[in-house]
């Protein structure tokens, strides 16, 4: 369980966020438009390192929008336009050399399980490869560390040299997650991932995220607010393209809100 | 009311299928039938693979098809030499690099050279080509494998070109979001995912483009040079299967032994047709399985 006490929290002994250290995310007037239709506008906020930081909010609040913009995956969409400043580490991310560099060091957890047209080991062996490791037994232990992790090893360590499309929807996406901790990110972004998860992986997946926040930061956007509430370490309430509040998650789920709306959500009223 | 909609739909569904079926077959019965007497008959196989005495209409007539077989390989080949390359990269830039209105007008374009008719191909190989191979590379003719290769592989490159850039489209645009967000850069993404992910459908595209030149007419007919010949060069003329049957046919006593002849060369076109589909076919079911 998490405890919000003041300005650090304590998970399970666990060191919580550095919430004293400078932020790793900063985030300044972010606004985005898609075509001129704006999907999110005025956002700032601060994400610290090793925090779980959590967004919720209905559809079409603009929280992929946020995450896509995190990773200039706006680069990818031409119809995606960005404004305000980003910077990741003190630096703004508009200034990396190419994206891809940028991209690199950020895993991304997409909704649904994307396993890339390859085999088990080549899903987590790709980002590693683009890195430069050619070494088989380099990467025999990367693609076991990974899976590990992930919670995924001892179900596919006897077929890893099947296609990681074959593998059921909760497995595949236990695989995205190796995938992008092969990354060796210092920031992980999910974007609902349980959609299409079953509940008993979805506390799996749970479980994994809450030891892997001892390492990297954690950008959860979900639409289960209960998820966030287990989850995430401060909460941010998007609504039609406006961030509402931010608070300490359970502030927000004790009902001590700055807006009725937070709380209109929290409880299920619309959304 | 629905019902009998349904029912009719059905049956016509059902005879379109099958009757693709039923010609295929017709024309393997019809052009065998048409073979069988010579085949059976005058047909010495050696000679027919061996020797490139193609000599239907002498005295002592004499039937080698090598000369005219290897006419045809050696001019689709070197057509899918340079046509193969040329479509993969036209389908990549079209697929992956260009947008909005570039793409849309590259991809009019390329279909509109599809519907050039051969024999205007032909026309080009003649008239246009053939004074610049002379003047270009110094040789006497520029009728030859050289020429009809390349008349060929831009008639083939427009339907490569649009069945793989379908291939490559075919991609679910969710791959290439993965890789990039693993920090693959564009060529990484197409090499690595993108292209294994439509390997299928470019196998498909590459094999559409050899039945395309294997089985073109009147362009290289009109291209080769048309002289029976084992070239030695790509400067030398050579004479084509189809296009021997298209020239010679005319002149021919229905059913005598040298229409015969004509149709033991539509036989062989069938039969190589044939095989590369085949191979194609098992080469595709093979990569699926894996």
């Amino acid at each position: 369980m998490v405890e919000v006490a003041g300005e650090t929290a304590v998970v399970n002994g666990v060191p919580g966020p550095a919430y004293d250290e400078p932020p790793i995310i900063e985030v300044r007037d972010l606004s985005i438009a898609y075509r001129g239709k704006p999907a999110l506008s005025d956002v700032t906020l601060d994400i610290h390192r090793h925090e779980i930081f959590g967004i919720i909010g209905p559809a079409n609040s603009g929280k992929t929008s946020f995450l896509r913009a995190l990773n200039r995956m706006d680069a990818f969409n031409t119809a995606m336009e960005v404004s305000g400043s980003i910077r990741i580490n003190g630096k703004n991310i508009n200034d990396w050399r190419n994206e891809y560099a940028l991209r690199s060091r950020i895993g991304v957890v997409f909704p649904l399980p994307v396993g890339l047209p390859l085999t088990v080991y080549e899903n987590v062996a790709f980002s590693p490869r683009l890195r430069g490791i050619r070494k088989r037994a380099e990467l025999d232990e990367v693609v076991e560390r990974c899976l590990t992790r992930a919670a995924l090893w001892d179900e596919v360590k006897d077929r890893l040299d099947s296609l990681g499309s074959l593998l059921s929807g909760g497995q595949q996406q236990r695989l995205t997650i190796a995938r992008a901790l092969s990354q060796e990110p210092e920031l992980l972004l999910l974007d609902e991932f349980s959609i299409a998860v079953d509940p008993v992986t979805t506390m799996r997946i749970e479980d994994v995220l809450k030891e892997l926040r001892s390492e990297l930061t954690i950008v959860l956007v979900t639409n289960l607010v209960q998820q966030a509430r287990r989850l995430a370490d401060r909460t941010a309430f998007f609504l039609m393209g406006e961030l509402v509040e931010i608070g300490a998650t359970e502030d927000l789920f004790e009902g001590d809100v700055k807006d009725k709306r937070t709380t209109g959500y929290i409880e299920g009223r619309f959304g | 009311m629905a019902w009998y909609v349904d029912r009719a739909a059905r049956v016509l569904v059902f005879v379109g299928g099958i009757s693709a079926i039923v010609f295929i077959i017709g024309i393997f019965v019809f052009i065998t039938k048409e073979g069988l007497d010579f085949v059976l008959g005058p047909l010495s196989l050696g000679e027919f693979f061996t020797s490139i005495a193609w000599r239907p209409t002498s005295n002592n007539p004499t039937y080698g098809a090598l000369a005219l077989i290897v006419g045809t390989a050696s001019v689709t080949g070197f057509a899918m030499l340079f046509s193969v390359p040329l479509s993969l990269g036209a389908a990549l830039f079209i697929a992956e690099f260009a947008t909005g209105k570039t793409r849309e007008t590259l991809k009019i374009l390329v279909e509109m050279l599809a519907a050039i008719p051969s024999v205007v191909w032909g026309f080009v190989g003649m008239s246009i080509m053939n004074p610049l191979i002379i003047q270009i590379f110094d040789v006497p003719l520029g009728l030859g494998v050289l020429n009809a290769g390349l008349i060929l592989g831009l008639m083939a490159a427009p339907i490569m070109t649009t069945i793989a850039e379908d291939a490559l489209k075919a991609v679910p645009d969710t791959y290439r979001e993965a890789a990039e967000a693993l920090g693959a850069t564009r060529w990484e993404v197409i090499v690595k995912v993108v292209i294994p992910a439509s390997r299928n459908g470019l196998l498909a595209a590459v094999l559409l483009g050899v039945g395309r030149g294997f089985g073109e007419t009147m362009a290289v007919l009109m291209a080769s040079g048309h002289a029976i010949n084992l070239p030695t060069s790509v400067f030398d003329s050579v004479r084509a299967l189809t296009a021997t049957i298209a020239s010679e046919l005319g002149d021919t006593v229905t059913g005598g032994a040298h229409w015969g002849s004509l149709f033991t060369l539509g036989i062989l076109l069938f039969v190589v047709t044939f095989l590369i589909n085949l191979t194609a076919d098992i080469v595709v079911r093979g990569i699926r399985k894996k």
